[in-house]
């Protein structure tokens, strides 16, 4: 084995079990996708695995109306996209002198801000739900949004110091000696070259809380309001009665979104969506 | 941390300003003009995140229900939620499945998370894309959806795991009735995995290669390279990662609540859903405030426990 001549093949051996390997795990990580692929194509579909008789888009158009699917999509986009934009631009404006200036409790400031980041929300559902009676937030989209955005800033503007720490600091100097205040600074400068670090915070953001269950589940009431996490929920529910084929394409439907977007995110940005602002513990 | 040193020549926010202040309202700019950016974000976590956190604590303390006398005029009750809790043989049985979901949960995603992480260094690209790519669409997948996938997969009647299990000849099992906690930790693992993997992915890529060419020279084998070289070198991001999993991990609702409403017979009821149950089916939100705040206390428990066996680790 101490021979040079007897080194090359183990790598090679290595190789071949590395890759063996990974992709019997990939397929197995791929096996639970197969039934809700089948079953949203085959219009007799049941729970069982089994090849469509027949491969149609029945199930789809079946699902195709405003009150089952088109509401809730547009609920949930409206909930999910303007409390993602919300925590963006909150999250930017309190990182720029957090990344930027020392500040007398800047640092207190982020580890109370990493600390909440870990706190589990589930937690302080209930008594949000009790408090929001109180404040008549209740069943409302403002409520909702304003939770979800509040929840998810901590690990925002964390995510968001750690890309904007990432720009130097130069170009910035030539604004400031020309007068520019640090808000303008921030929009015209900073903001433009952290680009993929805004969407990477962004896209993160809006697939966090459109696949949200339980903050849309305790706060809204009103069916009309509910978001397709909630009504997803009450179709699978209603178990026996449900017609699988159907269910399959919901399902398909409301995962379409965060398909789509993290694919854009992988393929556009390549390797700028990896959690960077997390990573660094 | 390093680059915020840059700003503080040019930004003159810092009080130790070295250039006289030329008016008290300049003065006063200066030291709080830096602040205001922070301003929405610190009221809106301050009122709608800080604010139901010091609430829970009080309700905790009162008999608050949801509906009739108590929701209108709570009063104040001391520690009768705690001492509930002490005599509840339900909320432990809760306490100790939580306990043994999120370790096994942890576990297996770090375990798998790392294995990946490490399997698909050097691969080609190709390998690399589809490999990850499959383990974090597990991860994009909303939890709904997530618990959908899983009822279909363990589903007794000809489930996608029955039917291979069939194809190979072994026999099927209702694994949602006969193994609910299976199912649930499975599940769980199955959409976690790819956080672990994002993070010790990037964790890897740190590892300076010199250290383990050195290993190599010295004549480690594979295996003690990665326990003598590569994961001494990223404990700190292992640490972090047990921490995070284990706290997302406390707080799993939508997941299980879809997937077996934590039956059958409360045999996958983990306190998130105990809480809840407690809440909107017992009208007890005082004492699901003290359920919560001991979910809270969980999380520090199991994190202290790291930290020390960390600490006594590295020793």
């Amino acid at each position: 084995m101490t021979l040079p001549s007897l080194a090359a093949p183990r790598p090679r051996l290595h190789a071949v079990f590395a890759n063996v390997t990974l992709a019997i795990i990939t397929l197995l990580f791929l096996l639970p996708l197969i039934w809700l692929v089948l079953a949203s194509l085959d219009p007799g579909a049941t729970l069982s695995l089994r090849a469509p008789e027949r491969i149609a888009l029945d199930n789809f158009v079946e699902i195709g109306t405003w009150e089952l699917t088109f509401r809730p999509m547009m609920n949930g986009l409206i909930i999910s996209g303007l409390a993602s934009l919300l925590v963006v631009v909150l999250s930017a404006l309190a990182a720029y002198p957090l990344s930027r200036y020392t500040m007398r409790y800047g640092d207190h400031f982020l580890y109370t801000v990493l600390f909440l980041s870990a706190l589990p929300v589930t937690a302080i559902m209930i008594p949000v739900y009790t408090m929001f009676v109180r404040l008549r937030l209740v069943d409302s989209f403002l409520g909702c949004i304003l939770f979800l955005a509040a929840s998810s800033l901590p690990f925002a503007i964390w995510m968001m110091k750690n890309f904007m720490d990432g720009i130097p600091i130069e170009f910035e100097e030539a604004a400031w000696l020309d007068g520019a205040s640090s808000l303008r600074t921030l929009r015209t400068i900073v903001l433009p070259l952290m680009t993929p670090g805004l969407a990477a915070v962004s896209i993160f953001q809006f697939i966090l809380m459109w696949g949200n269950f339980f903050v849309p589940f305790i706060l809204l009431l009103d069916p009309a309001k509910l978001p397709m996490a909630v009504t997803l929920y009450q179709f699978f529910g209603s178990f026996g009665v449900v017609n699988y084929g159907n269910l399959a394409a919901y399902a398909a439907v409301y995962s379409a979104p965060v398909i789509v977007l993290y694919l854009v995110v992988s393929r556009v940005f390549n390797g700028a969506f990896r959690l960077s602002g997390g990573a660094k513990g | 941390m390093s680059s915020r040193d840059n700003g503080r020549g040019v930004a003159n926010a810092a009080p130790r300003s070295s250039t006289p202040p030329k008016s008290a309202l300049r003065t006063f700019r200066r030291s709080v003009g830096p602040v205001v950016p922070i301003v929405p974000a610190a009221a809106i976590m301050a009122v709608f995140f800080v604010g139901p956190i010091l609430w829970a604590v009080y309700v905790g303390f009162t008999d608050q229900g949801l509906t009739g006398a108590a929701a209108l005029n709570p009063q104040w009750v001391w520690f009768d939620n705690f001492e509930r809790l002490i005599n509840d043989r339900d909320a432990h049985a809760a306490i100790s499945r939580t306990v043994a979901y999120v370790l096994l949960v942890v576990a297996g995603q770090n375990v798998l998370g790392l294995a990946l992480a490490l399997l698909l260094q050097k691969r080609n690209k190709a390998m690399k894309t589809i490999a990850s790519g499959a383990v974090v669409l597990a991860w994009v997948l909303p939890e709904v959806v997530v618990a959908m996938l899983w009822y279909a997969f363990l589903n007794t009647r000809d489930g996608t795991l029955n039917t291979i299990l069939a194809s190979v000849g072994l026999p099927g099992q209702s694994w949602l009735i006969d193994q609910p906690l299976f199912a649930i930790v499975i599940a769980s693992v199955w959409r976690g995995t790819a956080f672990s993997l994002l993070i010790y992915s990037a964790a890897l890529e740190e590892v300076s290669p010199e250290s383990i060419e050195a290993a190599q020279v010295d004549g480690a084998s594979g295996m003690q390279q990665l326990f003598y070289v590569v994961l001494p070198s990223i404990s700190r991001l292992i640490l972090t990662n047990l921490l995070l999993t284990t706290l997302q991990t406390l707080g799993v609702f939508g997941l299980i609540f879809a997937l077996t409403g934590g039956g059958p017979g409360g045999q996958t009821q983990t306190l998130p859903l105990y809480m809840y149950e407690q809440a909107f089916r017992y009208n007890l939100i005082g004492y699901s405030s003290v359920i919560a705040i001991v979910l809270v206390v969980l999380g520090v428990i199991l994190s202290a426990f790291y930290l020390y066996a960390f600490r006594k680790g590295s020793k």
